[in-house]
Parts: structure tokens; C-alpha cells; sequence
């Protein structure tokens, strides 16, 4: 257990120093929605009962999803519309007051299944099933491709 | 006796009128005969809410952001842009004024799967009867069944806005002589019973083709490129291939697919978007049968 709080720390450690000298918006937020997918994809692995129930890797992966989402309102600047084969769709920034507030109930939903914490496979299914359709509801609007 | 003047004119006059008239044989409407649509008894409402779904009616008939139960109330209104003009969707409705609600069974299978419409006029193929035409008599009974069942609405949608020469319903037929065929877009070699039903599916009520093959000019599919992709007809963006030869999906496995189907989410958990959202939804509700006929169907399409 020990032993994943560090490897945990250490990736979030990474994921932040990323953050903090990567001189491109595009890149940031591709990476903070590649995390959240890799935190979806780890939840699946319990709910699909592929992987035990691991209250630690269910909160590591909750937390994850709520401070990427948190990031994104600041990481779709004026003047990162292309480049770096961004999906972004053009909409983001005619209503950006609308994707900010998407991605900040992801973080606000996030924050709520972690407060009381899942305890049981049951638990996380009902949180990836809030959680994985407020995926799709924004990149409907926001995201150009597939 | 007539000059050879005279003849020449009358000749001329003739062979205009035969090629008008040969012309209008081949692009009137066509509608199916009476006794296609007769003795189909009661219909099967589980099967029509089956049919409902796989068909996407609410991706495009229900009104502008609805969901839950609201996607159930066939208002129309949804503008639909395209390269000949924006489409306004109907409303489809149990309204017996605004909707269909009184429309006879005939009337509603020509619709669906000849394009002609109620009082015999051709339908624009924004609607997509091409793939509809596949559907059995059955599932168009049962389908309209449950339409009929849904809640009414007395929305009225605006007419389409379309330029000339798109504004001309008798160019339909021109469009239709070109391009509408109910015969299978692909030939598979001994396809099992659920490659057909797959086959059924994706090609005739999911009509996955009108938005995953891509168009000419005219808007008629592009031979030999069914399901590879194109442009996204509706503006930004591309519609990936979703053949076996696919670099989006083609090495996804079979469970892979059904389960992006079912949950919205790829093998690498990047989610679904655009316009696949809804269709995703829509097509969550199906029977997982159903969804492993999909991918055991997509896996035998061809690449292009």
C-alpha cells in the first residue's frame, strides 16, 4: 500500500512539474484529460471487477479526475484555439463562461463521490456512471472529432 | 403533305415529350403497394422501442437538448445544417395535426422507406429513408406503434432553408434515380446469422453509412468506400472509418466495440464525442446481442 501512495505521489509529483514548465496550453490540457481517462479506465478495471476494490486507487483516481477538471477553465487561453493537433472545438470560446462551468461540475461531482467515498464495486459503478456521462455531455459540445 | 420541315419539328416535339415523360416515370415518387403495408396486426411495442432507439429518431427528433424522458417527445425543431441548406426536422409526433398522429401505416412506411410523404411528395434525403429502406415491414409496423404511443406536441418546425435548385422537391426524384438502392452495401462471403443481424442493423435503422461513407458532389456515397469516413457532413471536423481496415478502431476487438457502444468510452478510456454522443446513447439501449451483431459486422466490412 505504501508502496502505491509513493508511485501515486510521484506520477502526481510528475503531472505537476508538467504543468508547471510546459509553455504550451494545448499540451497541459491533453494531458490533464489523458489522466482523467487513464482514472476512468482504472475505475472501469474495478467496476468491471477486472482489478480488486482499492479504496486508495479509487480516491488516487477521484482526486485526479477533480484536479485535472479544475484545471481546464485556465488551460483553453485565447490564442491556443490550433496547433498541437488540438480537438478543441471553436465553440469553446464563443461561450467559455458554459465550458468553464461543465468542466468545474466535473470537478464539483468529483469532489462529492470523494467525500463519501465509494466503499464497494457497487459505489464505483454509480460514480462512473455520474462521472463518464459528463465526459460525453462536453465533448458533444467541445471537442471536434469522433 | 407535310414538309420535311414539319416532320422534323414533330419529331423533335415527340421525342421531348417521350424523354419528359420517360423522365418523370423514372424520379416520380414510388411508394410501396398497399398490400405491403396490409395485415401486419397489432404491433410489437417492446420491438418498436428497440427499433426507435436503433434508429436515432430522437438524435434528431426530439427537441434541441433534451434529455431523459423529454428525448421521447418527437417535437422536431433541431436545425440540421448541411452543403445544400439547413434542413428543419419535422415534428413526428402523436399529434394529430402537427405530428403523425394521424397518419395510416402506409403513409408513415413510405416516409420511412421510400421517402415519399404523405400526400405523395418526396421526401429530402436529410431524412434518411436510403437506409431505412431496408427495414422489415414488421419493424415499420412495430415502430410506428410506438411512436404512436408517445406524448403529443403541437410544435410546428419552420420549413427548410434551402437555396435553389435544393428548394425543388422534383429534383428529389433526380437524386433518388442516382443514388437510392435497398440492396446490401456489402457483399460478405457466408456471413453468420449474427453478421446479418449486424448487417440489418448498421446498414438499415442505425443508418451508421450516412455520416461514416463519404459523398460526392450530389451527396451520393462514394463507391467502394462504405464506412471509410470523410468529412463531417454537418461542418468541422472528420467521421473516422469504422471498417475492419480502420486506423480509429480496426484493431479494437469485438468486445472492444460493444463495450465503446454500451458505456461511451474507447479501449484507452477517451470518450466519445460530437455528434457520437447521442448516437452512442441511442444505441446503449439495444440488447447487447445487438451490439455484438454491430461489431461482428463492423470487423467484416472491408477495408477501403
Amino acid at each position: 500500500m505504501r508502496i502505491k501512495i509513493l508511485a501515486a505521489s510521484a506520477v502526481a509529483l510528475c503531472l505537476g512539474f508538467g504543468s508547471a514548465f510546459a509553455a504550451e496550453p494545448q499540451v497541459d490540457r491533453q494531458a490533464g484529460m489523458k489522466a482523467i481517462g487513464g482514472s476512468m479506465g482504472a475505475l472501469a478495471a474495478i467496476a468491471k471487477e477486472q482489478k480488486p476494490f482499492d479504496a486508495e486507487a479509487v480516491k488516487a483516481a477521484l482526486t485526479t479526475i477533480s484536479t485535472s477538471a479544475k484545471a481546464f477553465p485556465d488551460q483553453f487561453p485565447v490564442g491556443s484555439e490550433t496547433g498541437h493537433d488540438t480537438e478543441a472545438s471553436p465553440k469553446i470560446w464563443e461561450n467559455p463562461s458554459d465550458f468553464r462551468a461543465k468542466a468545474l461540475k466535473l470537478a464539483a461531482d468529483a469532489d462529492a463521490v470523494l467525500a463519501s467515498a465509494p466503499t464497494n464495486v457497487a459505489g464505483v459503478m454509480n460514480a462512473m456512471q455520474t462521472l463518464g456521462a459528463e465526459c460525453g455531455q462536453c465533448h458533444q459540445t467541445y471537442r471536434l472529432k469522433r | 403533305m407535310a414538309s420535311t420541315f414539319t416532320k422534323i419539328v414533330a419529331a423533335v416535339v415527340v421525342a421531348g415529350a417521350a424523354g419528359l415523360g420517360a423522365a418523370y416515370a423514372l424520379t416520380a415518387p414510388d411508394p410501396q403497394p398497399e398490400s405491403h403495408w396490409a395485415n401486419l396486426g397489432n404491433p410489437d411495442l417492446a420491438n418498436g422501442e428497440q427499433l426507435f432507439w436503433a434508429g436515432g429518431c430522437a438524435g434528431c427528433h426530439a427537441a434541441p437538448g433534451a434529455e431523459g424522458d423529454a428525448l421521447k417527445i418527437m417535437s422536431g425543431g433541431r436545425a440540421l445544417p448541411s452543403d445544400f441548406g439547413t434542413f428543419h426536422i419535422p415534428n413526428i409526433s402523436s399529434d394529430p395535426q402537427a405530428g403523425i398522429g394521424s397518419w395510416s401505416l402506409a403513409q408513415f412506411g413510405n416516409a420511412i422507406t421510400r421517402g415519399v410523404g404523405p400526400k405523395g411528395e418526396h421526401l429530402y434525403p436529410s431524412f434518411p429513408y436510403g437506409s431505412y429502406a431496408r427495414l422489415a415491414p414488421k419493424d415499420v409496423n412495430d415502430l410506428f406503434g410506438y411512436l404512436k404511443s408517445l406524448p403529443a406536441s403541437s410544435n410546428v418546425a419552420p420549413a427548410h432553408d434551402l437555396p435553389f435548385p435544393f428548394n425543388i422537391r422534383l429534383a428529389v426524384g433526380g437524386w433518388k434515380f442516382l443514388y437510392f438502392d435497398d440492396t446490401p452495401r456489402v457483399a460478405l462471403a457466408n456471413p453468420s446469422e449474427q453478421v446479418k443481424r449486424g448487417q440489418y442493423l448498421v446498414e438499415g435503422p442505425g443508418h451508421c453509412g450516412e455520416c461514416h461513407t463519404p459523398r460526392n458532389a450530389l451527396g451520393g456515397f462514394e463507391a467502394g468506400a462504405w464506412l471509410a469516413g470523410g468529412p463531417n457532413p454537418e461542418g468541422e471536423g472528420r467521421i473516422p472509418d469504422i471498417t475492419s481496415g480502420s486506423e480509429a478502431i480496426g484493431a479494437w476487438s469485438e468486445d472492444e466495440i460493444v463495450n465503446y457502444l454500451e458505456t461511451g468510452f474507447t479501449p484507452d478510456f477517451d470518450s466519445v464525442g460530437g455528434s457520437m454522443v447521442e448516437v452512442q446513447k441511442n444505441i446503449a439501449h439495444l440488447p447487447k446481442s445487438d451490439l455484438e451483431a454491430i461489431a461482428a459486422y463492423l470487423k467484416a466490412v472491408p477495408g477501403r
